[in-house]
């Protein structure tokens, strides 16, 4: 039971970076490179707020998220945007990203070196084991349950925002026709940009949450998360929201699980081997939502 | 005059070497560009070509000629049985169940005790010189550049420009794919071998997601509408951070965050203006002059 | 025994019965018309014709040869060619290069030693087949265009090099998907010359056209589709006199 609820924790942080992959992919039919990069830079941004400005977490979390979402805006004016015109804009767009991921790394690198930063002690309250949560026989630190609050959170806020609110109607149209949202009167670019603000803004949060839980930031943090983040959106059906976040909670519960049961190494090994698989057996994920547009 | 040119030897000759051993590396991607196919499964099909070499040398003292052959073949044979399913993939997917490919390859490789795991094989003789490393690339570029204007290029080109319609010209396009992956695979596999012989070493850190992507980088950024533009791209991209190292200190930066910097820049200044890279620059400066004399 | 003969071939899409029991026959040398209404099914049986559909039921026979279910290379290589309703040309490659792609199923290819050695052989071949291919472009018009881009021709010009690139295999079955949509009358008479050589010989051409008099002049006999289902059946007279076809062209159709 502890192995389920600390692979739902991890699987929180995991859905919350593969939604934010997975919008831009229903949006644009374009796989943001650079989604990985902004996790990383979101995570120092909650770094600096708290260990230079001294701000509390929970500030520095949302002031992340609007770097993250500021940094996506301009991933999307820089390396999307010009290419939009473009008939191969597809494979283009994948490599700008990657080129705009490369110089965020750079900057990173850059600025705060190759080597783990950790949050300063007492960024988190400490655990006090008489306030740990107890469920069937697991521990939930009060860690677990922040991260997984927030992540939980954001979700709802999405899904609300998608479903209810004009923006997410407009979003939804645009997936669906960018042509036909035209026609109706959208403003494309807007919703373009808007969405690239929400699913960095989204990545970011993942970004500072992953910092803290495993309490390890470097510059090469992403590069894992992004290979995973990719296998969730498949398994999960590219451009399907609700594919992601189950995607993402049981890729958590599997990792923790395999490596429980097969010893810690394997457990890429096996997410990859699963992921060619279900790639070749059935492209359209779980939930396949999205049908890749006729070449 | 000939101590001058000695000295220069001395110093760059190493340069030399990895200039052609990273063009042999990005030219084993192209091979799969050239018929619109984003196959990234270079990194995994070095490492097996590196790692073979290895220990044929090492532990079985076969003689080098005869390790190469192996190194040519051994990836050829896998990329059969991975190619015919991958192959029915397309676009962004193919180039993830490659991704995946390499992965579960560097993840065995790392928990394989008998290779030393995470460590690699060391202390290799130094077999390859400079010269059979450019002489193997001279005899790919050769053979790929051969296949312009034959029967099999047009195939590959139509498959790369639009692949159902040269279905129904009686191209049987898997066929061909599947023989340019294996092309790929056993290019990859020969400068994996190379190299190990090169540098003494190998190991699991070498065949990462990273490394296929900068052999993906070399190819886009040199052009791949002909064989010598991944060529022009490796030396480009291998030579400029060389030279960047000089100037680094001199900006006040790091040498290896400006090298990635400057990777990326480039990436995304050939993307955006430049997209069939770097080779096609004296055509568009052809064609510049040419539309402002007539205008 | 037919060039190509449909047997009660259907096609399903979700709910949709693009083709719907269709049955008809093409004769050997015959230029068969096939004409219909917009979203009759006419271009769903030239893709099932030519592979890249598979029927849900029925049977598509070649010269007796049953191809329903075969890859289009297989079909291709049985002698079909076809052209497409929104032109599938290669853009970055020259009308010529277009044309010598097409020559795929024809062409030998030099031996292996004889490419890898730049061997005049090969030269010799590759030659021979640009010329070929040169050729080609002269019979539909267009020698002095043939080392264009094919994304820079126009409109009509694109459409004769891919039926130049459609005869470049020599196929027995020509399929033609509306090749002179967009064009002025002169090119339409070119192209009616073209389908009448192309016939020649022996060749058969399933003619899908919305140019109803190009349709009477130039085919032999004619089907015409509506709802995915045959209406009518023969010769361009008798089917203009029909008054199920008449009904469908003018009805009111939901």
């Amino acid at each position: 039971m502890q192995q389920v609820i600390n692979g739902l924790f991890l699987g929180s942080i995991y859905a919350l970076f593969a939604l934010g992959y997975t919008l831009v992919f229903g949006v644009l039919d374009i796989l943001n490179l650079a989604h990985a990069a902004v996790f990383m830079l979101a995570s120092f941004a909650a770094l600096v707020l708290v260990a230079r400005l001294h701000l509390p977490i929970l500030l520095a979390l949302p002031l992340a998220m609007l770097f993250a979402g500021l940094l996506g805006m301009v991933l999307e004016r820089v390396a999307f945007r010009p290419l939009r015109a473009r008939g191969d804009s597809n494979v283009a767009g994948l490599i700008s990203s990657l080129a705009v991921a490369t110089v965020f790394e750079a900057v990173a690198l850059e600025v705060w070196g190759p080597n783990v930063e950790r949050f300063p002690f007492g960024t988190l309250p400490a655990e006090d084991p008489a306030h740990q949560l107890h469920l069937l026989g697991a521990v939930i630190s009060r860690l677990q349950l922040t991260i997984m609050g927030v992540a939980v959170v954001l979700v709802l806020l999405l899904t609300y925002l998608v479903r209810r609110t004009r923006l997410g109607r407009e979003v939804r149209a645009v997936a669906e026709s960018p042509r036909a949202a035209r026609v109706l009167g959208v403003d494309v670019d807007r919703v373009i940009a808007a969405s690239f603000f929400i699913s960095s803004a989204l990545g970011g949060a993942a970004g500072v949450l992953y910092g803290l839980a495993f309490n390890s930031i470097s510059p090469d943090m992403g590069r894992s998360v992004e290979l995973k983040g990719l296998a969730v959106i498949i398994v999960g059906g590219m451009g399907s929201m609700p594919g992601a976040v189950i995607a993402g909670f049981a890729l958590g519960l599997t990792e923790v699980l395999v490596v429980a049961h097969l010893g810690g190494s394997y457990r890429d090994a096996v997410s990859f081997a699963g992921l060619f698989l279900i790639l070749v057996l059935r492209p359209r994920g779980l939930l396949g939502a999205a049908s890749l547009r006729e070449a | 005059m000939g101590e001058a040119l000695a000295g220069f030897w001395d110093t760059y000759q190493s340069t030399v070497g990895y200039v052609g051993l990273n063009a042999l590396l990005a030219l084993s991607v192209y091979t799969s560009l050239s018929c619109g196919q984003l196959a990234l499964g270079s990194s995994g099909f070095a490492a097996l070509g590196a790692y073979a070499a290895a220990l044929l040398t090492v532990q079985a003292h076969w003689p080098f000629p005869l390790v190469l052959l192996v190194a040519l073949i051994l990836p050829a044979a896998v990329a059969v049985p991975l190619g015919l399913p991958a192959l029915r993939l397309h676009g962004v997917f193919l180039a993830i169940a490659t991704i995946a490919f390499g992965e579960v390859v560097r993840i065995g490789l790392v928990n394989w005790d008998y290779v030393h795991g995470a460590q690699g094989i060391v202390a290799i003789p130094q077999e390859a010189s400079v010269w059979m490393i450019w002489l193997a690339l001279l005899l790919a570029l050769l053979l790929l550049s051969r296949l312009r204007g034959s029967r099999w290029g047009f195939a590959l080109e139509a498959v790369r420009e639009d692949e159902p319609a040269a279905r129904t010209l009686g191209i049987a396009t898997t066929r061909y794919k599947l023989a340019m992956l294996v092309a790929g695979a056993a290019l990859a596999g020969l400068a994996g071998a190379l190299e190990a012989h090169f540098t003494f070493m190998v190991a699991p850190s070498g065949f990462t997601f990273g490394r296929v992507v900068e052999m993906l980088v070399f190819a886009v950024v040199g052009g791949t509408q002909r064989a010598w533009g991944p060529v022009l791209g490796a030396a480009f991209l291998t030579v400029l951070p060389e030279a960047l190292r000089e100037v680094a200190p001199r900006v006040g930066l790091e040498p290896g965050p400006l090298r990635l910097m400057v990777n990326g820049l480039v990436l995304l200044a050939v993307i955006l203006f430049l997209p069939a890279g770097l080779a096609s620059l004296p055509q568009r400066l052809r064609e510049r002059r040419a539309a402002g004399r007539g205008a | 025994m037919s060039a190509l003969r449909l047997e009660a071939v259907e096609r399903t899409f979700g709910g949709v019965r693009a083709v719907d029991g269709a049955s008809f026959a093409v004769g050997p040398g015959e230029v068969h018309g096939l004409i219909g209404p917009n979203g009759a099914g006419k271009t769903s049986v030239l893709n099932l014709v030519s592979g890249l559909l598979a029927p849900t039921a029925g049977r598509i026979l070649l010269e007796g040869r049953p191809v329903h279910g075969l890859p289009p290379h297989r079909v291709a290589a049985l002698g079909v060619a076809r052209t497409f309703q929104n032109i599938r040309l290669f853009p970055e490659l020259s009308a010529r290069d277009n044309v010598v792609v097409g020559q795929h199923l024809r062409r030998r290819g030099a031996s292996l030693a004889a490419r890898l050695l730049a061997l005049p052989s090969s030269r010799a071949e590759e030659r021979a087949a640009r010329e070929a291919a040169g050729a080609l472009l002269g019979r539909v018009g267009l020698s002095e265009r043939a080392d264009e881009e094919a994304r820079h021709l126009s409109y009509g010009e694109q459409r004769r090099v891919e039926i130049a690139r459609a005869l470049a295999s020599d196929p027995r079955l020509l399929l033609l998907d509306e090749p002179t949509a967009g064009m002025n009358p002169g090119e339409v008479g070119a192209v009616a010359t073209l389908i009448r050589g192309a016939a020649e010989g022996g060749r058969s051409v399933l003619l899908v056209e919305h140019n109803v008099r190009l349709v009477m002049e130039v085919c032999d006999r004619i089907t015409v589709l509506d709802f995915g289902k045959v209406i009518a059946e023969g010769a361009p007279a008798e089917v203009a006199r029909d008054p199920a076809v008449v009904a469908a062209y003018l009805g009111a159709t939901p």
